[in-house]
């Protein structure tokens, strides 16, 4: 690591107090460099989407430390005033759906998030359209949501995901609703626009047709990660 | 900065606008309502505008003649007349009834008016088509809304008019048209018996030995005769010399006649104040009501609409939408839905309700803008519930597990 993408050292998630408390996180430690794809793996109920949660400013940790770039988000305690702009600014989500907004077009619903930033709209546009370039889906920026394939709608979200510029990126089973070629296709524009953008994205997944493709596997068991080495089979 | 409110409405326009449309329909009844009211206070100050008197001189301790019954001599009026400040003073008779022409009846007013010209106190003061009455008996001059045309035959009691004269917005406090006709008919219609009635009651004064003596020639003729004339009329209306205090030439009315006088903001407050007090109190309820209907349909429907966007609501939260975005969206799409339903309802209200109503529906300008401001301020409120809906969202809804 050179002082970017990010690194979690001892998290630590409870949930509840007392008796009924539950230890969701107990001591994950996480890295992963710009322009890295990592495999977050799992069973259900391990921790990956707290983890996730953690790490996407939505929940706080009971304990550990959180760093992303070169900035200590949380160490403790959060140490950012304002996680909605942290969110909005440094962190780009990927969901396991592509919940795009349905009264949007495709282009406005990229350039919402520079919008929100308080970029321009023409620059907000602008990097929208460079994105869809890049993804291939220039000719559907005008289109709704509702008029794109499965993955149209998963390319456009990784645009959404990509078009601050953030960091990290955190993908919650993107290849979820994705058949084999899709999905493959995903992890293939994911480790594109990682190397091209300087992102460091952890993919969580159960998709046993993507995990071969990953370089470096973190599995998550009661809570704990063990970092383990992929395949990093190439993807046609 | 995109307008998500806009674009959530132009994307489901055709929704959107029918439910507005369907708010507008309330809102149309709601607007009805006010201009019923409306219509009842106008019909009031119409009666009393165009009866053309400053003062109406009625039975003591009465609050008549239209508000209660009232009994005078018809020939108050000339002392009346003789008074200082009275410019004009004039006799009239009031009383409700089905008015019949042909096979069909109205419910009206008939006013009976004494002959003189035009301005005499109680005269209708301008007429659409036709004359003013010019002979003393068997002549109407009918309100428009009750349908009748010049030429027809209306019968009162067992007399028949012609109409000669119509006008336009004669009417009682109560919204019913007004027929004029000469003041003795009116005098005569207002208290005549049918013929068995006057039998009986000729029988019976002859039975009674008090009346018929019969060493007092003439006495029961003459009781007999009082029997079946009407010596009253229900109020002599007066108009007060320019220059002279009204209420002065009230009281000395007062002092000298013994008789009651009202000056038009007294008899204003008897018609508003006292008469139409019930339905205005009634009409009051069915706006608090609507308006409770209203603001419940717009929070429901505002609130559908916020529950069917509460993924997109934690996908906008967690990648930073500011709250007060959130609030936008839903605020202003309440807005967008109180101004479709406003218009609607001013149109509806004024093209489609109004005309049919059977009673005058008056909608005044500054009402409207009071129920806009209304309606924007209950779509306000209504849509506070779906506003702490969607803050309740949390963003690690759009994360799945």
């Amino acid at each position: 690591m050179d002082g970017k993408g990010v690194r979690i050292e001892g998290l630590k998630k409870r949930y509840g107090s007392g008796d009924t408390a539950v230890d969701a996180l107990r001591g994950v430690d996480m890295q992963v460099a710009p322009g890295e794809v990592v495999g977050l793996v799992g069973p259900s109920g391990s921790g990956k989407s707290t983890l996730l949660k953690c790490l996407g400013a939505v929940i706080e940790p009971t304990a550990g430390r959180m760093i992303l770039g070169d900035e200590i988000i949380y160490d403790d305690g959060w140490k950012v005033k304002d996680l909605r702009a942290l969110r909005r600014d440094r962190i780009g989500f990927i969901f396991q759906a592509p919940y795009l907004i349905p009264f949007l077009d495709v282009t406005d619903n990229v350039a919402l998030l520079p919008m929100l930033a308080g970029k321009p709209n023409p620059e907000a546009r602008s990097r929208a359209i460079e994105l869809f370039q890049a993804l291939d889906v220039e000719h559907r920026a005008k289109a709704m949501p509702s008029q794109l394939s499965g993955g149209e709608q998963q390319r456009v979200a990784i645009a959404r995901g990509l078009v601050n510029r953030p960091p990290v990126i955190l993908a919650d089973e993107p290849t979820a609703p994705l058949d084999s070629e899709r999905a493959l296709a995903v992890i293939r524009i994911l480790n594109d626009m990682a190397q091209q953008f300087e992102t460091a994205i952890i993919v969580v997944t159960h998709d046993e047709k993507i995990i071969p493709t990953f370089k470096r596997i973190y599995h998550i068991r009661d809570g704990v990660t063990y970092e383990e080495a992929g395949e990093g089979r190439s993807i046609a | 900065m995109i307008s998500l409110a806009g674009r959530d409405i132009m994307h489901s326009l055709g929704k959107f606008v029918l439910t507005g449309m369907g708010l507008g329909l309330l809102i149309g009844v709601t607007l009805s309502m006010a201009g019923i009211y409306r219509g009842l206070v106008d019909d009031g100050k119409a009666l009393l505008e165009n009866s053309g008197a400053d003062l109406w001189v009625v039975q003591q301790d009465t609050i008549g003649p239209y508000a209660e019954a009232s009994s005078i001599y018809s020939d108050v009026w000339r002392g009346i007349r003789s008074m200082p400040g009275v410019a004009r003073a004039a006799n009239a008779t009031y009383f409700t009834m089905q008015v019949r022409q042909g096979e069909r009846d109205v419910r009206a007013m008939v006013a009976g008016i004494t002959a003189g010209e035009l301005g005499t106190p109680g005269w209708p003061p301008h007429l659409i088509a036709g004359r003013q009455i010019t002979r003393g008996h068997y002549e109407a001059v009918a309100d428009f809304a009750t349908g009748f045309k010049i030429g027809d035959r209306l019968q009162i009691r067992r007399n028949y008019y012609t109409v000669v004269g119509l006008t336009r917005r004669m009417v009682s406090s109560g919204g019913d048209p007004i027929v004029f006709i000469p003041l003795k008919d009116a005098q005569e219609a207002q208290f005549l018996k049918d013929n068995d009635a006057i039998w009986q009651q000729r029988h019976r004064t002859a039975a009674n030995q008090a009346f018929n003596r019969p060493q007092v020639p003439g006495l029961l003729d003459a009781v007999i005769a009082s029997q079946s004339t009407n010596s009253y009329v229900n109020a002599v209306l007066v108009q007060v010399e320019p220059g002279h205090d009204v209420d002065a030439v009230a009281e000395s009315i007062r002092r000298w006649k013994r008789l009651t006088v009202y000056t038009r903001s007294q008899m204003e407050e008897i018609l508003v104040g006292k008469m139409i007090a019930t339905s205005a109190k009634q009409i009051g309820m069915f706006l608090a009501i609507l308006s409770l209907v209203s603001a419940a349909i717009v929070a429901f429907i505002i609130y559908t609409l916020t529950l069917g966007k509460i993924r997109e609501i934690a996908v906008l939260k967690l990648i930073g939408t500011k709250n007060r975005t959130i609030v936008g969206l839903i605020m202003q799409q309440a807005i967008a839905l109180g101004v479709i339903g406003f218009v609607v309802g001013k149109i509806t209200a004024t093209l489609v309700m109004a005309p049919i109503f059977p009673k005058y529906v008056l909608l005044q300008p500054f009402d409207s803008i009071i129920g806009f401001v209304v309606v924007m301020v209950i779509c306000m409120l209504s849509s506070i519930i779906s506003i702490r809906a969607a803050m309740k969202v949390d963003p690690a809804e759009a994360i799945g597990g």
